[in-house]
């Protein structure tokens, strides 16, 4: 139960533009942002005329990002306030969406967790999505015993959220409820925890 | 033979326990007084009658409280049972398979009577006698794998097969060492063996897939997994880890013969015929120590897997606390005589 160095593991490859895409669709969270800032010399005319940006900032992190954004000139961009927002957003953009259609997600990875859902529950293509990783490692867990999600979860053991039980964050990764599993560490001996250690900063 | 079906539990008092002929079919998981991961598969063909090979579907004197248990886990837990909405015509797929081979292995026990899309299941352990339309699922007061299911020992996942790669994608989860379906359903081979440790990196996993996404409509396939658990019960979920967590603290050298169990998962694989589905079997075996220890082969053999078990597999089945109890206790009934090759009792 409590083995290390699962194989469920996501694998984020990078925001790898697909200049033959028919429309693309990038979606970021705080640092994300810069996932494709930093290719903007790469984005032609072509490219940003089928561009849609929706962005959240996040925290404290990743603010001002939005001007960059915007001063990119895509055919359309958002900020979003919150990433309830923007995942609402993601939904009407991925619903009217043709064939061709690319999306790039990048931010947490409980944000490209969250994203995914999103558009795999909208039967969009596995190959049809990228996504890179920036910022945090903190991980959005889910309790096996209550269900419930904790975000940004840094350290191991942690406390619930819901049930408060101190749980285990495994690295066994579901993507569509884009989340880590948390299990109960003292479930054998409880009260034996180990003091938690910062492992996702 | 008409089964006789005990009246037992699986949780509070525990009071499963094997007949004397029932441990003498029990499916013995080793061939060699060793074991580690391999691509233990073989064709599913029926054998002798006296073991769990005699039907392709086995039931057996626990089918009735297994099938109580189940509902009371449902009960507390309907997440246990899931399915996705593309796999309709799999869950009808294995209605039928499931109805034909119980009502084949045990005609006493079970009748189907087919006249075009108009069914009558008869189950008379379980005193249910349902006429539905096959293909119409608002004529069966569950969907069709949990209804099935619920009249069926063992755990059950279908799993689709497309883009090169299976996905656990329904299933009937109840009986389980320790993983959950709720969490893993919608992964693919891959991802759900994620946490297997070992078996990824000699490349089981890989040959299992291959050989998989070629299995034949007609020529199941069975293999061997367990593990142990302490007492009879049956759900060991991560759902309930904290209610069987502390179970594993409480071996003693006086009480290793009745609380620890042997746990084996005889699975069977097969290719389902409308939606080129596979259906997953996963029937699970209990027998504690006590009972083990009377076939002398056995009693032999198992110490000797326990002691030679790589650490990771040990730490993975969760065996760490009370592994060490176990071999001792084992060794006493061990006198250290050759075994036979394979898993039948001599
Ligand atoms: C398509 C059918 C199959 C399904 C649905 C399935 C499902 C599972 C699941 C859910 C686990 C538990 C993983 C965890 O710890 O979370 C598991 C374990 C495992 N599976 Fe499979 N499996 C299948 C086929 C196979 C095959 C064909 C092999 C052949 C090599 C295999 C080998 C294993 C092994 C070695 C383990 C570790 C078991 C242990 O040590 O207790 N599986 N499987």
């Amino acid at each position: 139960m409590l083995v290390e160095g699962i194989k469920s593991r996501p694998v984020y490859k990078g925001l790898v533009l697909q200049p033959y895409a028919r429309r693309h669709l990038f979606v970021l969270e705080g640092e994300g942002a810069n996932a494709l800032l930093d290719q903007a010399d790469q984005l032609d005319e072509t490219i940003l005329s089928r561009s849609e940006v929706l962005y959240v900032a996040r925290g404290s992190q990743g603010q001002g990002h939005d001007e960059a954004l915007r001063r990119l000139g895509a055919d359309m961009f958002f900020t979003a306030p919150t990433i309830a927002t923007l995942l609402f957003r993601l939904k009407v953009s991925l619903s009217n969406a043709h064939m061709g259609t690319r999306l790039y997600i990048a931010g947490t990875e409980g944000f490209i967790g969250q994203a995914m859902t999103v558009a795999l529950d909208l039967g969009m293509a596995d190959a049809a999505i990228l996504t890179e990783h920036r910022g945090s490692l903190a991980r959005r867990v889910q309790c096996v015993h209550c269900k419930g999600m904790t975000e940004d979860v840094t350290q191991s053991p942690f406390a619930c959220s819901h049930c408060g039980l101190p749980l285990l964050v495994r690295d066994h990764y579901s993507r569509r409820l884009g989340a880590f599993q948390g299990v109960n560490i003292d479930a054998e001996e409880p009260g034996s925890a180990p003091e938690p250690e910062e492992l996702f900063l | 033979m008409s089964l006789a079906f005990k009246q037992e539990t699986f949780r509070d008092d525990f009071t499963y326990r094997n007949s004397p002929e029932n441990i003498r079919r029990f499916p013995f998981p080793f061939d060699r007084d060793e074991y580690m991961y391999s691509v233990n598969m073989e064709p599913h063909v029926k054998g002798r009658a006296g073991t769990v090979y005699e039907n392709l579907i086995d039931v057996d004197e626990h089918y009735v409280s297994e099938m109580r248990d189940r509902a009371l886990v449902l009960k507390e837990d309907p997440l246990r049972y899931q399915a996705l909405p593309h796999m309709m015509s799999a869950q009808w797929d294995t209605l039928e398979l499931l109805m034909e081979q119980q009502a084949a292995g045990y005609p006493e026990h079970f009748t189907l009577i087919r006249n075009g899309d108009q069914w009558r299941w008869i189950n008379r352990p379980l005193g249910i006698d349902d006429t539905f339309t096959f293909g119409d699922a608002a004529t069966l007061p569950y969907e069709p794998l949990e209804y099935i299911s619920r009249q069926t020992q063992g755990d059950i996942c279908i799993v689709d097969q497309r883009d090169g790669n299976l996905w656990m994608d329904a299933g009937m989860v109840t009986t389980q060492a320790d993983w959950s379906l709720d969490f893993d359903i919608g992964m693919n081979f891959m991802e759900w063996h994620g946490p297997v440790p070992l078996a990824h990196q000699i490349g089981v996993f890989e040959r299992a897939l291959k050989f998989l996404l070629n299995l034949q409509l007609g020529k199941p396939v069975r293999r061997f997994n367990w593990t142990m658990t302490i007492n009879p019960r049956l759900d060991t979920s991560p759902e309930n880890y904290p209610k069987w967590g502390p179970d594993r603290t409480t071996v003693t050298p006086e009480n290793v013969g009745e609380k620890v169990h042997l746990r084996v998962e005889l699975q069977t694989l097969w290719r389902l015929p409308r939606s080129n589905a596979i259906l997953f079997v996963i029937r699970c075996y209990l027998m504690n120590m006590e009972e083990l220890v009377s076939v002398p082969k056995w009693a032999r053999r198992f110490p000797r897997v326990l002691k030679t078990l790589p650490p990771e597999l040990v730490d993975y089945k969760g065996l760490t606390r009370y592994r060490q109890t176990t071999i001792d206790w084992l060794s006493t009934h061990d006198d250290g005589a050759p075994t036979s090759p394979g898993f039948w009792p001599d």
